[in-house]
């Protein structure tokens, strides 16, 4: 399984604690990840990608082992601590506001 | 005995606002969807218990939210526990957060661009929903007014929305552009007399009407002066701050353009100025007295440069005969140093006898008056920027 946090506005719309956990077949990118949040979330629809271009929204942002995913192409592949399910993939949004 | 609800939507959450029909003493219950712009929430006037609310985020986008007992419980309508409408693996397909423009072949319009804050054109990009307004008769038929200008309907709930392209698609629309705030469907009228016919106002393109349940649209902007614009009597590009209706005198609507008070008796071939006497006629919100169709209330603003009210002096005006002749209503309203504003859906009519009037500013004040307007209280004191308030009375 692989985990995933998502932030605080998006667990409650999910309805869920801070992290899930997904399943996916295949090879680990990050499309496929977001593809098996949003088949077990369809709430989260359009909140992290937009709905039909499934372009990252802009103040989303993807990071795993301490990288940054988020301007990488959505068939970059993910660290093996991922798929091992020692580290989350995580969704976050962007700090910005203040 | 009957319940009052004002339903308030703020810049971080929703509220609800309950009393008796006394609307004396009143119970706040929120935030709902905290720490999310609530642009609007509306109750169906065939089911009270039936509300809506458009929740949207910079980060996050657009979410649709529904009650079904009168607020106490919401969710994002098709992923209910136990609704149906599940795919074959047990899923909701539900996409009450989608707003996709029309641009099918069969209904559709081709996606096009409008004028930019620079005269350039800009492609059309959906950002949020600004304003619902539910059917007179149907729980489960809302029309959405959204940014980038267009409406949208739903016939399940909000389980699903279609553009009604043929607005965005109008002629005029290479020639619509951003107010401030942005370029919004913000108000939607539905015409309980005419059905089918319905009003809406865009900033900044000016008031269109249907007569066919938004298969195609008229501008109706004739009579309208707008200084900022190179034709100050263009036929769009108006910048529509609000309209109003009574519904027993639908022919008959008021107006607050960004700047000028105006009124039309023949549903909008031709419009009126009725600032009169009005310390300034710069504004947002407008609304008519529940029992009495040519008493109206506007609130002055100082300009569209100082977005507050004139002298520091928080004053609704009402006039008792369809205006230009106003006078101020200041008992309960703070007259000095006052600088908030009063954003356009942030006024709303109840229904009772005598009428109630409501609004809510941008310091998180929301005013209520029990008597038509002539002494207000402040029902609440420190929510955050009021962005919209209705109220509804629930049996």
């Amino acid at each position: 399984m692989i985990r995933v946090t998502l932030p605080y506005h998006l667990r409650n719309l999910a309805g869920v604690k801070k992290e899930i956990e997904v399943e996916v077949e295949g090879v680990l990118t990050v499309k496929a990840v977001l593809d098996a949040v949003e088949v077990r979330y369809p709430m989260l629809k359009g909140t992290i990608r937009e709905h039909d271009t499934k372009k990252r929204r802009a103040f989303v942002r993807f990071f795993a082992c301490s990288e940054d995913y988020s301007t990488l192409t959505d068939d970059t592949l993910l660290p093996e601590k991922i798929a091992r399910g020692e580290e989350p993939f995580m969704i976050i949004g962007a700090i910005a506001g203040g | 005995m009957k319940t009052v609800r004002v339903l308030v939507g703020t810049k971080k959450g929703a509220f609800i606002l309950s009393s008796d029909a006394s609307r004396s003493d009143w119970k706040v219950d929120g935030p709902f969807f905290a720490g999310w712009e609530i642009y609007h929430m509306k109750g169906s006037p065939a089911d009270p218990n039936r509300i809506y609310a458009s929740q949207s985020s910079g980060w996050f986008g657009q979410i649709i939210q529904r009650s079904d007992d009168g607020g106490k419980t919401w969710f994002q309508p098709g992923f209910k526990e136990g609704e149906s409408g599940g795919n074959p693996e047990g899923m909701p397909v539900s996409e009450s957060n989608k707003f996709a423009y029309n641009t099918s072949e069969k209904g559709g319009k081709p996606l096009t661009t409008h004028q930019w804050y620079d005269g350039t054109q800009h492609p059309w990009e959906f950002k949020r929903v600004w304003h619902l307004e539910p059917s007179l008769t149907d729980p489960d038929t809302v029309y959405a007014g959204v940014e980038d200008a267009a409406i949208f309907k739903t016939t399940d709930g909000g389980k699903c929305w279609t553009e009604l392209s043929a607005l965005r698609g109008h002629k005029s629309g290479e020639k619509w552009m951003p107010g401030a705030g942005g370029m919004a469907v913000h108000t939607i009228i539905l015409d309980q007399a005419n059905p089918g016919r319905i009003y809406v106002a865009i900033s900044a393109a000016g008031v269109f009407r249907s007569d066919d349940d938004g298969q195609s649209w008229k501008p109706i902007n004739r009579g309208l002066s707008s200084e900022y614009i190179p034709d100050p009597n263009a036929e769009t590009g108006h910048c529509v701050h609000r309209i109003a209706m009574h519904p027993a005198r639908p022919e008959v609507l008021f107006m607050q353009k960004h700047w000028d008070v105006l009124r039309t008796d023949n549903a909008g071939e031709l419009w009126t100025e009725v600032s009169g006497n009005l310390p300034s006629d710069f504004g947002f919100v407008i609304d008519v007295h529940a029992q009495e169709p040519d008493t109206v209330y506007v609130i002055p603003i100082k300009s569209d440069s100082e977005h507050f009210p004139p002298e520091g002096k928080l004053r609704v005006y009402r006039s008792r005969q369809g205006g230009n002749e106003w006078e101020a209503l200041t008992n309960g309203l703070p007259q000095s140093d006052c600088y908030v504003n009063v954003l356009r859906d942030a006024m709303a009519v109840d229904s009772l006898n005598p009428c109630g009037i409501y609004f809510g500013t941008t310091g998180g004040q929301v005013y209520a008056s029990s008597n038509g307007g002539d002494s207000w209280n402040a029902i609440v004191q420190n929510l955050p920027p009021v962005y919209s308030v209705e109220v509804q009375v629930a049996p």
